[in-house]
């Protein structure tokens, strides 16, 4: 502490020991609007993580980051990057925060290529280079990889791996349930400006119920019918109905106890009591989606 | 291991902001030079050279015109430096969060804004003193007079960055082709650039229209600098007006910007 003191005079409580990002109950209105975008969102990042904030568009999610990197003024509550507070000290905390917008904002101007003429990877690139100049503590990371094409999405993934080796912390936002779970230590799933989970992804998803899935495509019965057969089966944990509004067919999920192979006859075997006809069957292990569908009863999308 | 925090001070971030500003001004010199020239030259040749020879104006019509002239650069090319990139970065290329994020309060962004507009409003003024000696017989300057021309110069065109704040903070992109040609153009034939305010006596509401006219001040001052036998404004008059201007379009500017780059 003493000698922190004397080559970092100015900003207070910089302790090494606290958490890199904290949000306590923050709330944010844009105008007088009922409906917070943020409504007493709570969460802690440690220093050197990759966190991930998981959600639909419009959860709140781009603002919580905007309020972390000093663009939106919090109606209330309080939040700290590196522990400094971000809405009584906006300077200094640009100083140790990066960030990647969700928008490219290169410069026009810039040098001898105009970002116009830059491929989305390459601009994304630059960005994230920008972002890093200043050698910041925590890099916010909004929808890095939305509108990239599959080579590009790969390079800022790897380039997010590389960065938590070297020990930045990430914070990263996204409405991608596989980045999030390839990239996030630890993801807090948001909706309607509320946390409404926090763990590791491997965590969130034991916490279903079922080990297991079975993806089901079928016609000649309605969803309600033939959720209730299997629902009564031995082994089945529960089942979602993921019929989408256009589709013809009914798409259930299946969650299962133990494997899917074991459960599978049975269920076939109470479908076709249904009289339904099955025209695909999938076994899967459950995603952070299923998490989301078990906190919300809808989709991410 | 954490790096150890950078406590870079304002001051540098503002430089290094600027330095930015200007780096880019300096790399489309071309295309700058010839948006400050072009119309002041043509109005100078056209007021000061054709319409002379033709016997429309007197021959001292010139001497008149060119400091009013470098008082409209002074402002102008300010007011169009600030304002155009502003609503450009805020609406669409978002270029401005960028700034936003140095280690900067969010008002000294602004000031740098301002700054930025004045210093090309400068040079836009300055380049006019060669072309007037070109394109002019001869220019009779009281050269004593320079250093309160100078004054007069930076002041305008501080007052020029500072109203393009306002316009750029206030205008959304669909209407600021209207308000350049409902604005401008009017603050364009009222800053007693093209006459002597003092002789619109017989012209009072034209006269007053004048008077709520920054560049007014930046010409009749000019004169009084570096042309007192025509007649002019006294130079505290315009000094005020100038400082009042700098600091009501500074304030609205600012708190137009505060509202806009936070959400």
């Amino acid at each position: 502490m003493s000698t922190q003191a004397t080559t970092r005079p100015s900003p207070p409580a910089r302790s090494d020991a606290g958490p890199a990002v904290e949000v306590v109950d923050l709330v944010k209105r844009y105008g007088r609007s009922g409906r917070p975008a943020v409504d007493g969102l709570g969460f802690a990042v440690r220093r050197g993580e990759v966190f991930g904030l998981l959600g639909p568009n419009g959860a709140g999610k781009t603002t919580t980051v905007g309020v972390l990197t000093t663009r939106v003024t919090p109606t209330s509550g309080h939040a700290t990057v590196a522990g400094i507070d971000v809405a009584t000290d906006p300077v200094a905390a640009r100083a140790v925060l990066g960030v990647v917008p969700q928008r490219p904002n290169l410069d026009r101007s810039q040098a001898t290529t105009s970002p116009d003429e830059l491929s989305g990877g390459q601009a994304q690139r630059l960005i994230i280079a920008r972002g890093l100049m200043h050698d910041p503590q925590v890099l916010f990371l909004d929808e890095p990889s939305t509108g990239l094409d599959p080579q590009a999405r790969l390079f800022v993934h790897d380039r997010v791996a590389d960065l938590a080796a070297s020990g930045v912390t990430i914070v990263l936002t996204t409405h991608d349930m596989d980045e999030a779970a390839k990239l996030a230590d630890r993801v807090g799933i948001v909706d309607h400006g509320k946390l409404l989970a926090l763990d590791s992804p491997s965590a969130l998803v034991a916490a279903l119920p079922g080990e297991a899935t079975i993806d089901l495509v079928l016609t000649g019965a309605d969803a309600a019918t033939v959720r209730g057969r299997v629902g009564e089966l031995r082994g089945v944990a529960g089942v979602d109905d993921r019929t989408g509004e256009t589709d013809e067919t009914v798409r259930l999920r299946v969650r299962c106890d133990g494997e899917a192979g074991a459960a599978l006859p049975p269920v076939l075997g109470a479908v076709a009591a249904t009289g339904a006809t099955v025209h695909q069957v999938e076994l899967g292990e459950p995603t952070l989606e299923d998490v989301f569908i078990d906190l919300t009863g809808r989709g991410l999308r | 291991m954490t790096a150890p925090a950078r406590t870079v001070s304002q001051g540098r971030a503002f430089l290094g902001v600027l330095g930015r500003d200007l780096a880019v001004t300096g790399k489309e010199f071309g295309s700058f030079i010839s948006q400050v020239l072009v119309q002041p030259f043509f109005l100078l040749f056209v007021f000061g050279v054709v319409l002379g020879q033709l016997g429309y104006v007197t021959p001292g019509y010139a001497q008149l015109l060119l400091p009013g002239l470098l008082a409209l650069n002074a402002f102008f090319v300010a007011v169009q430096a600030t304002a155009l990139p502003l609503v450009i970065d805020f609406s669409y290329t978002k270029e401005i969060e960028d700034r936003l994020l140095a280690p900067l309060s969010t008002r000294l962004v602004a000031v740098e804004k301002i700054v930025f507009g004045a210093m090309r409003g400068l040079f836009g003024s300055l380049v006019m003193i060669p072309v007037g000696y070109l394109v002019l017989d001869r220019v009779d300057w009281d050269l004593a007079g320079l250093p309160f021309a100078a004054l007069l110069l930076v002041l305008g065109s501080l007052a020029g960055g500072a109203a393009g704040l306002v316009i750029g903070t206030l205008v959304s992109p669909r209407r600021i082709n209207v308000v350049f040609a409902v604005v401008i153009t009017p603050l364009l034939f009222t800053g007693s650039t093209q006459f002597p305010f003092l002789q619109l006596e017989n012209l009072r509401w034209f006269q007053v229209v004048c008077a709520f006219n920054p560049i007014t001040y930046v010409s009749e001052g000019l004169r009084g600098a570096l042309t007192p036998s025509v007649p002019h404004l006294p130079g505290w008059v315009c000094l005020l007006a100038l400082v009042a201007s700098c600091a009501i379009f500074g304030y609205v500017g600012l708190r137009g910007f505060v509202r806009r780059a936070l959400d």
